[in-house]
């Protein structure tokens, strides 16, 4: 019985380390390809499009409706201390050290992540990828370095325009709606924020990026068994990018502070 | 049940001797005619284990240059695989893929990639990509591979697609395409770049019989034109034995028997017999 349990464990313990080394392989592959030419611009610039452009309505959209709800709590929460002016350094803080990055991760792995892992994944089932390489194409070349370059391009833009909108949001609420004066706002946020708030939102968002791509380009890449394994692959790819989207938040974050 | 082995060294003489008289019935297309008889590929005891059932079991084979050769045998024999270790798609366990007497799985990534150049290959489902129309499926390996300007590229792909009938659908995704079509598109994907050698994963799996004549007419009239060499997993048996000169029977991942077509038709082994004449009864057991 102790040894069964023993030997499951093991066998599990084996399969995650050789999935992990994979993965690992996986990632060297595809930014050793990134790095060397071809360098595949179009390739590049259309997944930026994909990526970037089709996702800013979204991004738009969650970003005005956290600022606004980070405003409204802020607003009634620094009211029982009698400090409404920090109403804007809370709102433009709490967005762009942290809600901003993870926020717009979030949202690009559930739009672009799921849609890229399909892709690929109903391209490997279909022997598309196959068909690449029997050209003499090196598919991590063609399909998989290009999607990552275009997630590090995009992401970090993105999360640029969540901090933006999501402090106008704040804005709206707190100043128009809630009667904070717009000067005490907006001044109690130029103080308080500095440059090394913004760096380690971009740094946050360029390694939520690599870390969104790689997991939703690998599990499209491995994926098998038909329709129900892409579907498999591609919810998988989705809960595996936003748990390590949240875990790797708290270790850079600790790093960062 | 004859050794793959000797059998296809057997194979190959008999077939340098009966390739001149070697006519494609249904299409009269000729024999091939060129300097060199030597095999282009040969696959030298190889094996595979996947998921750990062993899928080829010390296959040994010879594809003869300019010629057709049919891979025949039952379904999950091992045939697909057989041709996806023949381009380099899969490495074996243990064994060699050679092609002109070179390693392909020692290659580096460059060098296989160079290899592969001279392939051309059609998938069972066509494996066209589905987000480029028929016209730019057909031109993706040229503009990728090769620098041709863009005039002379729209002259070639059209050209093509034209020989295979699709002249009017360059503008058509591959979702709007019959099943016959896919493959005809797929047809004229594989010869686009002009290769040495085109294998084909079951090209007429699953059409009616005109389509499927008509696909392999096609098949006939390419080689007649071109003279590749060509390698082609089938079940149609027995309209294949008109059309291909060198067969390889393959049976629980070996190679149990190869030849010429009247070889294979007049064969005493108890399977190669089972699997030409059609019978349930035999060493085969289905049900």
């Amino acid at each position: 019985m102790v040894l069964s349990i023993a030997d499951a464990l093991g066998s599990r313990a084996i399969r995650a380390t050789r999935s992990l080394g994979k993965m690992g392989m996986f990632l060297g592959a595809s930014l050793a390809r990134a790095a060397v030419p071809p360098y595949r611009v179009r390739n590049i610039v259309k997944q930026v499009h994909f990526v970037g452009v089709k996702s800013v309505f979204v991004i738009v959209l969650t970003a005005a409706f956290t600022g606004m709800v980070l405003a409204l709590q802020g607003f009634y929460t620094l009211r029982k201390f009698g400090s409404e002016g920090l109403l804007g350094s809370a709102v433009a803080l709490s967005l762009i050290r942290e809600l901003g990055p993870v926020l717009s991760a979030l949202m690009v792995t559930g739009r672009a992540g799921s849609a890229l892992t399909a892709e690929i994944g109903i391209m490997r089932i279909g022997e598309q990828i196959d068909s690449l390489e029997t050209m003499g194409i090196d598919p991590m070349q063609f399909l998989v370095a290009p999607r990552i370059l275009g997630f590090l391009l995009s992401v970090p833009l993105l999360t640029a325009i969540f901090d933006v909108i999501g402090i106008y949001g704040g804005y709206l609420v707190g100043v128009k709606l809630l009667g904070v004066n717009a000067g005490v706002f907006l001044g109690q946020m130029e103080a308080s924020v500095v440059l090394g708030d913004v760096t380690n939102g971009i740094w946050k968002s360029l390694a939520f990026a690599l870390l969104i791509a790689w997991v939703c380009t690998f599990k499209g890449y491995f994926a098998r068994h038909g329709a129900e394994g892409v579907s498999r692959a591609t919810t998988s790819a989705v809960v595996v990018s936003s748990v390590l989207v949240l875990v790797c938040d708290y270790f850079i974050t600790s790093v960062l502070l | 049940m004859q050794d793959g082995n000797d059998g296809n060294r057997a194979g190959l003489d008999q077939q340098a001797s009966d390739g001149k008289e070697w006519v494609c019935k249904p299409c009269h297309v000729g024999p091939y005619t060129g300097p060199k008889r030597e095999p282009v590929l040969r696959l030298i005891d190889v094996e595979k284990t996947l998921d750990g059932r062993k899928v080829l079991d010390g296959v040994t084979l010879e594809i003869p240059r300019g010629q057709i050769t049919a891979i025949i045998g039952l379904s999950g024999a091992g045939k697909s695989l057989l041709l996806k270790h023949m381009i380099g798609l899969m490495k074996p366990d243990r064994g060699q893929v050679l092609l002109d007497g070179v390693d392909i799985n020692r290659l580096t990534r460059q060098g296989l990639n160079d290899a592969r150049k001279r392939f051309g290959m059609l998938f069972q489902s066509g494996a066209l990509f589905d987000s480029l129309t028929v016209f730019e499926n057909v031109a993706f390996p040229l503009r990728e591979k090769t620098s041709t300007p863009e005039g002379e590229l729209r002259e070639k792909v059209r050209g093509i697609l034209r020989k295979v009938g699709l002249e009017k659908a360059v503008e058509k995704f591959p979702d709007e395409l019959s099943g016959g079509m896919v493959r005809r598109v797929a047809l004229a994907r594989a010869v686009v770049m002009d290769p040495e050698i085109i294998l084909f994963d079951e090209p007429t799996t699953g059409l009616d019989p005109i389509i499927r004549n008509s696909i392999l007419n096609l098949i006939c009239r390419t080689y007649h034109e071109h003279h590749f060499t060509m390698v082609m997993i089938s079940h149609d048996l027995p309209d294949i034995f008109q059309r291909c000169q060198h067969f390889a029977v393959v049976h629980d991942g070996r190679v149990v028997e190869v030849g010429t077509s009247e070889e294979i038709q007049h064969s005493v082994d108890p399977f190669v017999r089972q699997l030409v004449d059609g019978d349930i009864a035999g060493p085969v057991q289905l049900m």
